[in-house]
């Protein structure tokens, strides 16, 4: 009996202030999220006032929200897609060809990931810079003139050039992740492949992708959550959302109604809309990708 | 002739595989040493060719970085915050990993989905609550203490950079002790030790290389950490990435970007050094937590 109350005592200790904190700070603001969403409140001022959906029926018609709804999901799309084409080339390459440097690369790939957004951000600052930008003076060189832009001055093609700077972050990441996987099929598989004749091609479309499915899939779920984040904390240090909000995304436009613009409420209710987006795109992605789990 | 034609695409195949990792490689490298480079120019040198080797080698910038713009200090709160929020981290979630992984008790199915849950609830979505509920805690103080005490403190910021990296230290440490044979314990409590004895000297030493790999990465990410550190630190006590935010602007507006490119250097050298130290177990250790063995 009393050693059943001193395993009681040990898992209470060592479990409270773990419940404790996360409660505190991660449970208990979410679902202050959920609930300011509902209210009108210009945050100092203590007059909240309870107007149930009124928010969100206002973003339904806010020409801002839609503008970085849209750019957010064109930086979800692009920023996977070619994520996932250069991630699983590179790992593709790294882990099949027997190359000479290959711990080089790997070690080299992987260092934008260990960066500060900040730090990324100012990096690109000066690889967009229009006069003495590294991007620009590289078409000086090869005398390529009419490739030369305002990266991030002119409004159409701004957002390309922040999708440019999340993809040159994540590609080493997913690489590792790819690697890792494909690290564990058995090479007998492509022995036998390549005595039936497969190129390597054929190899990496009927073995490499079909084993390693299960690891993409989980990883386009990780694409849509960090894209959603890391736009935010990229655009904030790099463009503040211009110019004229063409790189505001979903979280940046939040924090910039929310703490900048004081209108709490409003700036919730933007955070639950892109959090339930993000849940049910992961969801709708993730059941178009099932497939049956090979085994091996 | 056949094999010919076979030597030669696989040669062609070899030198483009070469050219697409050099090219990766490359535009990798190169912005990365051009901001090194550019922290030791002078200003009238960012007025020429980009490409051009700095003249000499001009400390200024990094002494007006670390002086006029106070970097040094803010050098200094990084180090505290990232020092206290690991310890916090490590005292708090330790503990905690070991039973839930290890003890079956009435509900620890249940705080362990909850536990799962955490690792999708994203800081940027909860900053401004928090945010909310420090400023409301600090008005309920000043009536008492006449002061705030909860916004612009270190150890609040290093507390809730702790709690944020509970869910997913405590699944990535619970994925290692799982793995444990219940043989240990065993043998401990035979020996006649208790509960706290048994996890202090025999479950936790075990857990050494799962330990490490969650200071490594704990480490980058409070570090590297800028948007609550920049909401809840409005006034003093700035982090180094908060600082390099101000100072890149400041700078840029008086076109002397000397001091931001210093600026720049200050806040990536510490985790470019620790990378190149330990940068296999790094990229060994984003498969722990993995899906497949």
């Amino acid at each position: 009996m009393s050693n059943k109350k001193a395993r009681n005592i040990f898992i209470t200790v060592c479990i409270s202030p773990a419940i404790i904190l996360f409660i505190l700070f991660m449970v208990v603001p979410t679902v202050e999220v959920f609930r300011m969403s509902m209210y009108s409140w210009g945050g100092f001022s203590n007059t909240k006032e309870f107007v149930g959906f009124d928010n969100f029926k206002v973003l339904w018609n806010d020409a801002g929200f839609i503008q970085s709804f849209q750019n957010s999901v064109l930086l979800i799309v692009l920023v996977a897609m070619i994520t996932i084409v250069f991630a699983l080339f590179f790992a593709a390459l790294l882990t099949k060809e027997n190359l000479k440097g290959n711990n080089f690369f790997r070690i080299i790939f992987y260092i934008p990931n260990i960066l500060s957004i900040v730090v990324i951000a100012g990096i690109f600052s000066a690889v967009y810079d229009p006069e003495s930008g590294l991007l620009n003076s590289v078409f000086d060189i090869f005398s390529l003139e009419s490739m030369k832009q305002m990266w991030l001055g002119n409004q159409s093609i701004v957002i390309y050039s922040v999708a440019g700077a999340l993809v040159w972050q994540a590609i080493g990441y997913y690489m590792v992740m790819y690697m890792s996987s494909m690290a564990s099929i058995p090479a007998s598989y492509y022995e036998a492949a390549s005595l039936e004749g497969a190129g390597k091609l054929k190899q990496f479309t009927s073995i490499t992708l079909p084993l390693i499915w299960n690891n993409i899939r989980t990883t386009l779920t990780f694409y849509i959550i960090s894209t959603i984040n890391l736009s935010f904390l990229l655009v904030k240090a790099m463009t503040g959302g211009g110019p004229d909000g063409s790189t505001e995304v979903f979280l940046s436009y939040m924090y910039a109604q929310a703490y900048g613009n004081s209108t709490y409420g409003y700036g919730m209710a933007i955070g639950v809309v892109v959090f339930l987006f993000s849940f049910a795109l992961a969801a709708i992605v993730s059941h178009i990708t099932k497939r049956d789990v090979l085994e091996y | 002739m056949e094999k010919k034609k076979g030597m030669r695409t696989e040669t062609l195949f070899k030198l483009f595989i070469y050219v697409a990792l050099f090219a990766l490689a490359i535009s990798i490298i190169i912005p990365v040493v051009w901001v090194f480079m550019a922290s030791i120019k002078e200003n009238k040198e960012f007025y020429g060719n980009p490409w051009s080797l700095p003249d000499g080698f001009y400390f200024q910038n990094f002494i007006e970085a670390f002086v006029e713009a106070n970097m040094g200090d803010y050098l200094l709160n990084s180090v505290i915050v990232t020092t206290l929020s690991l310890l916090i981290l490590l005292v708090v979630a330790l503990p905690a990993a070991y039973v839930l992984s290890r003890f079956k008790f009435m509900g620890s199915g249940l705080l362990n989905s909850f536990v799962k849950a955490g690792l999708f609830i994203n800081v940027s979505y909860i900053a401004v609550p928090i945010f909310l509920m420090l400023l409301g805690w600090d008005s309920g103080i000043k009536e008492l203490l006449g002061e705030g005490l909860f916004l612009n403190n270190r150890f609040i910021l290093a507390l809730i950079y702790a709690s944020t990296a509970l869910p997913f230290t405590i699944f990535l440490l619970s994925s290692y002790f799982e793995t444990l044979p219940a043989d240990f314990e065993e043998a401990a409590s035979i020996d006649g030790a208790g509960y706290f004895r048994t996890m202090f000297s025999v479950m936790l030493p075990m857990a050494a290389p799962s330990i490490i790999i969650v200071i490594l990465f704990n480490f980058l990410l409070f570090w590297n950490e800028y948007i609550l550190a920049l909401t809840l630190m409005p006034a003093e006590n700035k982090t180094l990435p908060v600082g390099l935010l101000n100072l890149m602007a400041a700078e840029r507006a008086a076109v002397n970007y000397g001091p931001m490119y210093a600026g720049m250097v200050i806040v990536m050298l510490p985790t470019l050094i620790l990378y190149i130290i330990v940068q296999k177990r790094l990229t060994q250790g984003m498969t722990v937590g993995g899906v497949k063995g």
